[in-house]
């Protein structure tokens, strides 16, 4: 886990970079002109910096994406749109402070943004449930979404969860159902909407705000079925080997979009999203407004047509020949022969990373 | 020295007690009462327990046999399509290799179109014995192409499921999407006004529970059905208590409000079909 002195890996850096802070501001109390030495550190510091991040493991992404001190929704919400009006409740039970949402604007025009909470500290995280919604956040994500709907504003929602809370109440209040109509009801929504996975993408509970006409994905953010170390737990018994499953599972950013999941990566800045949390808003910014304004254009029906297609096209399959006898391995997999254009070509071996 | 203490603890052992003549095969014991009964009564009594009404679990072909008029498709539409293996995924291809043997399925679903007492359904039905039930890119892409189907021909649909294994790990973020292409070719279900009925069997769990098993119209369990979100186990690892009993059961969702009802597997073609006429009438 991050604390203060940065990720494992980062180490070095970290300490390199706190250093050079040091020496700063000593020099700066003292007059001395320290320059040659400082320039020669941060030289070093920039090569460390180039070596770590431009070649990092999936575990390490893993991790970058779990960062506390990434910025969350809110910090995307407040900075890019403005005059943020957060709107409360499901209506039937209660304010689930893990998933937040409201209207707000962009460029002069209005826009419905949702996205789940994660804390930068643990009294923020106890507030906000640590980004675990319950039934209810996904009942108020849809309920704004009916609303924006209705005045076919478009919709921009922030996933950063490692999913829906797993307790009692969740599944006395019916989770699973919650996420299943936003599923639906999503696919058919009859409005843009724009997904941002900006941290981490859990399972249901991500998809459950993630169906979209256009899914970006920031570099080193994750989107899987079940976390590295619930598939270590199932595969080798021991959640230790997390590393090893995050290897396995393909959750990073270019995986994703080979196989058509996603539609495009946001680069982050070198080191990650919370080294620069204002460049990297920004880039969100330019993004997001850009496809607003595309998205807004196109005939809804068209819209939902494609929204259809995209989803109804991920897969991963053999078609089985008529006289081929049941049972026999497939041969190289591809998409079915009746599915549009849309359809993501099968990675070749060429793309295996492990 | 106290040499003839008692001891506190001493090791009994017991005979293994020989079934007085009757073949392994012949018999079950039932997991619900204990009793031992003939596995040709459970059978009878349409793998109910006769003691207990405990309903065990079905496969896929065992299901159609019950719910189709004389027990067998029109047209069957699954069973043209194989998984493929995105990840490279560490005995995925063993897994498959043996699910197809055991249930002489290509995957964890079956599905066509057929009568049930004498409405025309599309129905599909996942089978646990074929890695739990879990879905894949195959499980969603039958029930996209069944729903379709059932669009075009202007057929109510009925899904049963016996998913405990939920969105299938091996094929990864493929199985979690399949979640949203179910759900969407549901969407265009109920824009044509068409009745899809869910049908819940023991256990359903995970990317199935949250998504096409909970959005029927309607929405059936069989008794004691396990029906989930999250598996008991990473609930009990959460909150760190135990669960209240009968948590998650059939019967506990119906008291949440979650199902319509209970049907006891005897009745069940026969709700299926009542229910079935109020579309097409």
């Amino acid at each position: 886990m991050a604390n203060e002195s940065g990720l494992e890996f980062e180490k070095d850096l970290v300490e390199l970079e706190k250093r050079i802070e040091e020496l700063k501001q000593f020099t700066d109390h003292r007059e001395m002109n320290m320059g040659g030495e400082l320039k020669q550190m941060e030289e070093r510091a920039q090569n460390l910096r180039e070596n770590i991040y431009s070649r990092l493991t999936p575990w390490q992404i893993v991790q970058l994406s779990r960062h506390p001190k990434r910025p969350h929704t809110l910090d995307y919400i407040r900075e890019i749109f403005d005059n943020f009006k957060e709107m409360h409740g499901d209506r039937a039970f209660i304010d689930d402070r893990a998933l937040v949402g409201g209207a707000t604007w962009l460029n002069g025009k209005p826009v419905v943004v949702i996205g789940t909470q994660k804390g930068k500290d643990t009294k923020e995280n106890i507030a906000c449930n640590f980004g675990l919604p319950l039934p209810e956040g996904y009942r108020k994500a849809l309920r704004l979404m009916k609303f924006a709907e209705k005045f076919q504003i478009p919709v921009v929602t922030f996933v950063d969860t490692s999913g829906a809370y797993p307790g009692l109440e969740g599944e006395e209040r019916g989770v699973a159902e919650a996420i299943a109509r936003n599923l639906r009801e999503m696919s058919s929504l009859r409005t843009p909407i724009i997904v941002v996975v900006i941290g981490e993408g859990g399972s249901g509970g991500a998809l459950g705000i993630g169906v979209g006409d256009q899914v970006l994905m920031l570099s080193n953010a994750m989107y899987t079925v079940i976390t590295p170390e619930g598939c270590a737990a199932i595969l080798w018994k021991d959640r230790a080997e997390a590393p090893r499953a995050s290897e396995i599972l393909k959750i990073t950013a270019p995986h994703l979009k080979k196989l058509g999941v996603i539609d495009e990566i946001i680069e982050e800045p070198l080191g990650g999203a919370h080294r620069e949390p204002a460049l990297m808003i920004e880039r969100v910014r330019e993004r997001l407004s850009e496809h607003i304004q595309r998205l807004s254009k196109v005939p809804i029906k068209k819209l939902l047509d494609q929204r259809y297609q995209k989803y109804r096209g991920i897969g991963f399959l053999t078609e089985i020949a008529a006289t081929e006898t049941s049972g026999q391995s497939p041969t190289a997999p591809q998409a079915p022969a009746d599915e549009s254009t849309d359809t993501p070509a099968p990675p070749t071996s060429a793309d295996a990373e492990n | 020295m106290d040499w003839f203490r008692k001891p506190k603890y001493m090791t009994v052992r017991v005979k293994k007690e020989k079934k007085a003549g009757i073949p392994e095969n012949l018999v079950t014991r039932c997991p619900s009462c204990a009793e031992i009964i003939f596995n040709k009564e459970i059978a009878a009594a349409l793998k109910t327990c006769p003691k207990c009404n405990h309903h065990f679990q079905m496969s896929a072909w065992e299901r159609l046999r019950l719910l189709a008029d004389n027990g067998v498709f029109i047209e069957q539409t699954s069973g043209k399509i194989q998984a493929g293996d995105p990840l490279e995924f560490p005995g995925y291809a063993d897994k498959l290799a043996k699910g197809r043997k055991k249930t002489k399925l290509q995957d964890a679903i079956l599905a066509g179109i057929c009568a049930i007492d004498g409405t025309k359904t599309a129905l599909a039905i996942t089978d646990f014995g074929f890695m739990g039930g879990s879905m894949g890119a195959v499980m969603g892409e039958e029930i996209a192409r069944l729903i379709e189907r059932a669009i075009v021909d202007r057929l109510p649909v009925v899904i049963v499921s016996a998913s405990g294994g939920g969105a299938r790990m091996q094929e990864g973020i493929i199985s979690l999407m399949q979640m949203a292409k179910t759900s969407a070719a549901l969407s265009r279900l109920d824009e044509a006004k068409l009745l899809y009925i869910s049908v819940l069997t023991d256990p359903t769990g995970g990317g199935v529970t949250a998504s096409f098993a909970m959005l029927g119209d309607l929405i059936i369990a069989e008794p004691n059905a396990l029906i989930m979100f999250a598996g008991p186990r990473v609930i009990e690892q959460t909150i760190r208590q135990h669960l209240p009993k009968r948590f998650q059961r059939a019967e506990f969702l119906l008291e949440h409000g979650m199902l319509d009802m209970i049907v006891q597997r005897q009745q069940l073609r026969e709700t299926l079909g009542q229910l079935l006429r109020i579309s097409s009438s």
